[in-house]
């Protein structure tokens, strides 16, 4: 203990006499992402202390149903890290509001992103960015190619199809049509109605016109994703009911079902956990021929703790954030989450560059409910979440649950009272 | 004259526990029941008075998801009362019998789950039940019920009662460890003494053994009252935060808990929370106090 502590105290005076390492920092980020973490530890942060030495970095990340309350406690409380991972919209916009999130708009690294890139972490007047985008998410299909191979299968293109091909791998048996269930509720929502409904309301522009007040819930548009999700229940496993998200993922990537209703981050787990080859198709249109839209989803950033005694250091990590190689690193070393930047970044994983190719063939668009109207209470993305999950379980008729979600949303959204 | 001599070692016995329990209970207390009569308007606190309390029982998306959170709490209770508390007082009465062998082996695999943590409980529990991995399908296959069994959790009609009995699968250990308790301090004199009267076996039980533990199934009732209403980690664990399906298995502790940090697109309201905690509070309250003055107070107690 004692002789540590005389080398300490050596190393320090040495240090400071060289005056090399002036700044010998620890950043501190907090994350929801804990499924990255050796990433982090192995790629992602060896890369950036390569290149400033004196600057070293933690990642540090807490699970993510649990993130939001953790961080709020622990900026509140004073104890939270330098680097701060942002949740689109809201959330950020709030920590924004209370002083938890600095304003980030002078960064160099800013002028990298376009502005659809930078809205979800943008004041609603566009004066201040608080976050750095680092990704986005695509939705769509994955599916056991092996499966679709075997059974004489190929990918559907209209829903038509896509029920077609959901029937003949009900009839043939050997395997589940679709891997979900409805236990945790937010992938009937995301994977479910996030994932089909662009296409219904065609992307931005039902998107924005929703959140104008001149379209509503109880539209044809809104509700036609409801009827296909109602249909989807007759395709799950037994039991989908008590099914949980790491259910699903594990049905699929142990071969046993076919199809597998997914977000882009899923690519590399199941990379490494599937031993089969996979394949993936985009949302399917309802009438052939028609324009066809993605859900592209902004879905995290980076932003800085004003209460951080390392800013200085912190920015120099945003601005290598905002850069080209941390794109490459960062949609490279995980695969699925896809750059927000302008630059043009290579895939070199073929699933991961299936998924980002629609981005050239179909108009991308965010999730409906999180820019604005989940602001109150009831908060709309909750209240989808069961919905869906009602509508496929077939507890509730794809009306009633849409004229639910209206009414809720009439009851504090001025535009739509 | 008599001057009034202050007992000081009084005054410092006590003061570590007063301190400790203050600053720990009493202070966060009163401080919840104040923040409820707060509300935040542009960032910053106001006096609201009970406005959030009219909002909580009155704005009818608030009053209907509290209802439904404190029914769903009844319900959870009476499956305790009902399940929990008469099989802890048979296994109680059984592992009492002089005759009983390997008791100890038994009253320990019976007190164990008790010890465990919630999470390990629900999430055991949840691959136990799980249509695809479970052991529970299989195990009903094999005795020939195998279409009986149902995604319990899964399902708005029995996830609540499914969660209920697997909190009284972990708890019955303390009603039969502290009826146990009482059964033992009953002398045998008096057993004696009702046996040459013709009382024995089961008339024994019925009507010297219950009357004489009746006090402690008491205590055990408003143990269970107090720790249902305060419940949230076992839904929490096995269902998440939007206790779902459709909010069947949501308590008051999980309704608190969404309100009071959030939960994913929304935001957290500290008042809110704090009036539902508060409502909480008052319901634990009544509860007890209908306890102490309405049953504690006939109870007969016997001295030996």
């Amino acid at each position: 203990m004692k002789r540590t502590l005389r080398l300490a105290v050596l190393m320090t005076t040495t240090m400071a006499a060289t005056g090399a390492f002036a700044q010998d920092v620890t950043l501190t980020i907090e994350s929801w992402r804990n499924d990255d973490l050796t990433l982090w530890q192995n790629v992602i942060i060896p890369a950036f202390e390569a290149d400033n030495p004196g600057i070293s970095v933690e990642f540090t990340p807490s699970a993510p149903a649990e993130y939001n309350a953790v961080l709020n406690s622990k900026l509140e409380a004073g104890s939270a890290g330098d680097l701060i991972t942002c949740r689109p919209f809201d959330a950020s916009l709030s920590l924004y509001e209370d002083g938890h999130l600095a304003n980030l708009s002078d960064l160099d690294a800013m002028a990298n992103f376009s502005d659809v890139a930078r809205s979800a972490w943008t004041t609603d007047d566009g004066s201040a960015t608080f976050c750095v985008p680092m990704a986005s998410v695509i939705h769509g299909f994955i599916y056991n190619a092996d499966a679709f191979e075997e059974l004489g299968l190929s990918e559907p293109t209209t829903v038509d199809e896509f029920f077609a091909v959901l029937d003949a791998i009900n009839d043939e048996g050997s395997y589940i049509p679709m891997a979900m269930g409805t236990n945790d509720q937010w992938e009937a929502a995301t994977m479910g109605y996030q994932n089909i409904g662009p296409n219904y309301w065609r992307g931005e522009e039902g998107r924005l016109a929703l959140i104008a007040g001149e379209q509503s819930l109880t539209d044809e548009a809104w509700i036609a994703p409801y009827r296909q999700l109602a249909r989807w229940g007759d395709y799950l496993g037994n039991g989908y009911q008590a099914q949980t998200y790491p259910d699903s993922q594990n049905l699929f990537t142990l071969g046993r079902a076919a199809i597998y209703p997914a977000g882009s981050w899923e690519i590399s787990n199941f990379n490494a956990q599937a031993d089969f080859a996979m394949g993936a198709f985009p949302p399917p249109v309802p009438t052939d021929g028609q324009e066809c839209f993605i859900s592209d989803h902004t879905d995290i950033a980076l932003g800085l703790n004003p209460a951080s005694d390392n800013a200085d250091a912190a920015r120099t990590f945003l601005e290598w954030v905002g850069s080209e190689e941390f794109a490459r690193i960062y949609s490279n070393a995980l695969p699925g989450f896809f750059s927000l930047t302008d630059f043009d970044i290579e895939q070199e994983d073929p699933l991961a560059q299936e998924f980002v190719s629609w981005r050239g063939e179909c108009s991308s668009t965010i999730r409906s409910t999180y820019q604005i109207l989940s602001r109150g209470t009831p908060n709309l993305e909750n209240e989808t979440w069961n919905a869906s999950a009602q509508v496929i379980r077939g507890a509730e008729s794809a009306e009633d649950a849409s004229a639910r979600l209206q009414e809720g949303l009439e009851s504090w959204y001025a535009p739509h009272q | 004259m008599k001057s009034i001599r202050i007992k000081w070692h009084i005054i410092v016995f006590l003061a570590p526990a007063v301190l400790v329990y203050t600053a720990v209970m009493i202070f966060p207390l009163f401080n919840t029941l104040r923040l409820a009569l707060y509300t935040e308007i542009d960032q910053t606190r106001v006096f609201a008075g009970l406005q959030n309390f009219q909002t909580l029982f009155g704005d009818p998306r608030w009053s209907e998801s509290f209802w439904n959170a404190l029914g769903n709490n009844f319900w959870f209770f009476f499956i305790h009362m009902l399940v929990q508390n008469p099989i802890g007082i048979a296994l109680a009465a059984i592992l009492s019998h002089p005759r009983l062998r390997f008791a100890a082996l038994y009253r320990s695999a019976i007190f164990v789950p008790t010890i465990l943590s919630f999470v390990i409980v629900g999430f055991a529990w949840k691959l136990i039940l799980s249509p695809i991995w479970g052991i529970a399908p299989e195990i009903m296959d094999t005795v020939g019920l195998g279409a009986f069994f149902r995604p319990w959790l899964g399902l708005e009609e029995t996830a609540l009662t499914t969660l209920a009995l697997i909190s009284v699968w972990q708890f019955v250990g303390i009603p039969m460890m502290l009826i146990y308790a009482a059964l033992l301090s009953i002398p045998e004199e008096i057993l004696e003494a009702a046996e040459v009267d013709g009382i024995t076996g089961i008339a024994a039980f019925w009507k010297i053994k219950l009357p004489l533990i009746l006090p402690a199934i008491g205590i055990i009732s408003i143990l269970t009252f107090v720790g249902n209403f305060n419940a949230f980690d076992l839904i929490y664990a096995a269902q998440g935060a939007l206790a779902g399906p459709n909010f069947a298995s949501d308590i008051l502790g999980t309704f608190l808990y969404r309100t009071f940090f959030g939960f994913q697109l929304q935001l957290g309201d500290p008042h809110m929370g704090a009036a539902i905690a508060s409502a909480m509070f008052g319901v634990i309250l009544i509860g007890v106090c209908i306890y102490l003055f309405g049953i504690q107070t006939r109870l007969r107690r016997y001295q030996f």
